[in-house]
């Protein structure tokens, strides 16, 4: 390993965040928080009042120019030149075979203006992808994850908490909307956007003007009640809400049907794209596995990796699994074999060797109250 | 911060001998390192523990961790109170968070266990 592996980066409110108490984990090269207060009071402050998260480690990727359009449409599944100006959609970027290379949000911010959010473990892979996907076209691939810092407010308190503080019309802001404006005097790209299960919102600002942004959405979100919440909660938030992360539910090996998004592959859209014959393949074919929600009804808590049994037979493996903070049970994302998939079926998951009842239960495991 | 009238082990358990019984429980450092802690798997009540051995799981939300026997012995009672709330290892874990108590059957072990500064040396070290 060399030195540029080894040192993790810092977001510009890694001080910040070790001020205010957290515990600072490598997460995908990066220094990052995984719990201030803890994980349970974190969870719970989103879901009842409202959570600050530093998302700086992301990916942002400008695709700019008059093909740019029909350049993402080739290089990713969805189709991005359906958004109108303003929206957003979640995508995947494919590999030919049909493997999932990342989660994708695209926003359209103009008629020939893309941005492209990367997970922080694939920022550079996707940038690399798009980059060769891209070439010949008349678009520009610009890479400002470096220079793009992202804080975002989280839970039925963020639009009174961010509303005093930006230009944006929140009231009018859809979800799945983004605007161009201020926050806190700051040039900024809102977002209603999260990866919680709750209302919330996403602002993008350059990289040196996210202490400024963060300190005055801090305050201003604790007169509401919200607190600053690490990646240990936005696990466990993501996990109930049945959203999928990369590297459990996704990755390589797995197609975008398997995981229970083939919605996002738009196999109907005009022109060729990367892995549409395989995905066209996967689209028609029965899927091998299928993900599901479990809920333990025995002892234990499943965790990623434990196998899951149908009888004495294994039938697939835990991706993801935790003590849900909501719920007061251990819930778990599984593949599992199409035939144990309907939910009600009782299966096992093997922890530490010993079966423990489960059940499979429709995703997500949580819906907010709108 | 650590009790001095207990012995420790390097995987943070603490131990309190009163008459050939060792009550045994996860140290205040561990259950913060641990965070929420939301699951604990103990023995059965007359299990033999063999001194370093997995004897249980304490697991928080994020995090799953292993109990070994600071003795040997055979376990003669329980805390069954974590079973329902197993966030007592959080709020007080040298008293209500105990986890197991075990009959030592050689006392020669007790002398290999840690006294509290040298735990204390060992905690601060991570």
């Amino acid at each position: 390993m060399t030195d540029e592996t080894t040192a993790a980066r810092e977001t510009p409110l890694a001080q910040r965040h070790v001020a205010l108490g957290a515990r600072m984990i490598d997460f995908a090269g990066w220094l990052m928080p995984v719990q201030y207060a803890g994980i349970v009071e974190e969870h719970r402050a989103v879901r009842e009042r409202a959570g600050l998260f530093d998302l700086s480690h992301m990916g942002e990727l400008y695709v700019e120019g008059p093909e740019a359009g029909s350049a993402l449409a080739r290089a990713l599944v969805s189709d991005p030149r359906t958004l109108p100006v303003g929206r957003a959609q979640y995508s995947m970027i494919c590999a030919p075979d049909g493997g999932v290379i990342d989660d994708l949000i695209v926003y359209r911010l103009g008629a020939e203006r893309y941005l492209v959010v990367a997970n922080a473990s694939n920022t550079a892979v996707v940038s690399d992808a798009l980059a060769e996907r891209l070439d010949g076209m008349r678009v520009v691939l610009d890479d400002r994850s470096l220079d793009t810092a992202l804080v975002s407010i989280q839970g039925p308190e963020s639009v009174a908490a961010l509303a005093p503080l930006t230009d944006v019309d929140l009231s009018t802001l859809r979800y799945y909307a983004a605007a161009e404006g201020t926050v806190a005097g700051i040039p900024a790209l809102v977002a209603r956007t999260g990866y919680t299960g709750e209302d919330g919102f996403e602002v993008f600002v350059a990289w040196e003007r996210a202490g400024d942004l963060w300190d005055t959405m801090l305050e201003a979100g604790r007169s509401r009640g919200a607190i600053p919440v690490g990646l240990g909660a936005r696990d466990t938030l993501r996990l109930e809400a049945g959203m999928p992360l990369y590297g459990n539910e996704l990755d390589r090996g797995t197609n975008p049907f398997e995981a229970g998004l083939g919605r996002v592959v738009r196999l109907e859209k005009e022109g060729d794209f990367v892995g549409r014959v395989a995905l066209e393949k996967a689209a028609a074919e029965p899927p091998r596995r299928r993900l599901v929600g479990l809920v333990v009804r025995g002892r234990g808590i499943a965790r990623h990796g434990y196998p899951v049994l149908s009888g004495e037979a294994v039938t697939g493996t835990v991706t993801s699994g935790t003590a849900s903070p909501t719920l007061g049970v251990p819930i778990a994302m599984a593949y599992v074999a199409p035939r144990d998939a309907e939910p009600g079926t009782m299966l096992d998951v093997a922890v530490r060797e010993q079966p423990v009842a489960a059940e499979v239960v429709a995703l997500p495991f949580y819906r907010r109250k709108r | 911060m650590v009790p001095t009238d207990l012995r420790y082990t390097r995987e943070h358990e603490w131990v309190r001998v009163e008459d050939g019984v060792a009550t045994v429980g996860i140290t205040a450092h561990a259950a913060d390192q641990l965070g929420d802690i939301v699951f604990v798997e103990l023995p059965a009540v007359g299990a033999a523990l063999s001194a370093g051995k997995a004897f249980g799981v304490v697991e928080s939300v994020k995090a799953v961790s292993d109990l070994f026997a600071p003795v040997s012995g055979a376990v003669v009672e329980t805390n069954g109170e974590l079973a329902g709330r197993p966030e007592l290892a959080n709020a007080d874990p040298y008293g209500d968070g105990w986890m197991i108590r075990i009959s030592v059957s050689d006392a020669g072990e007790l002398d290999a266990l840690l006294d509290a500064a040298a735990y204390e040396a060992i905690a601060a070290e991570g």
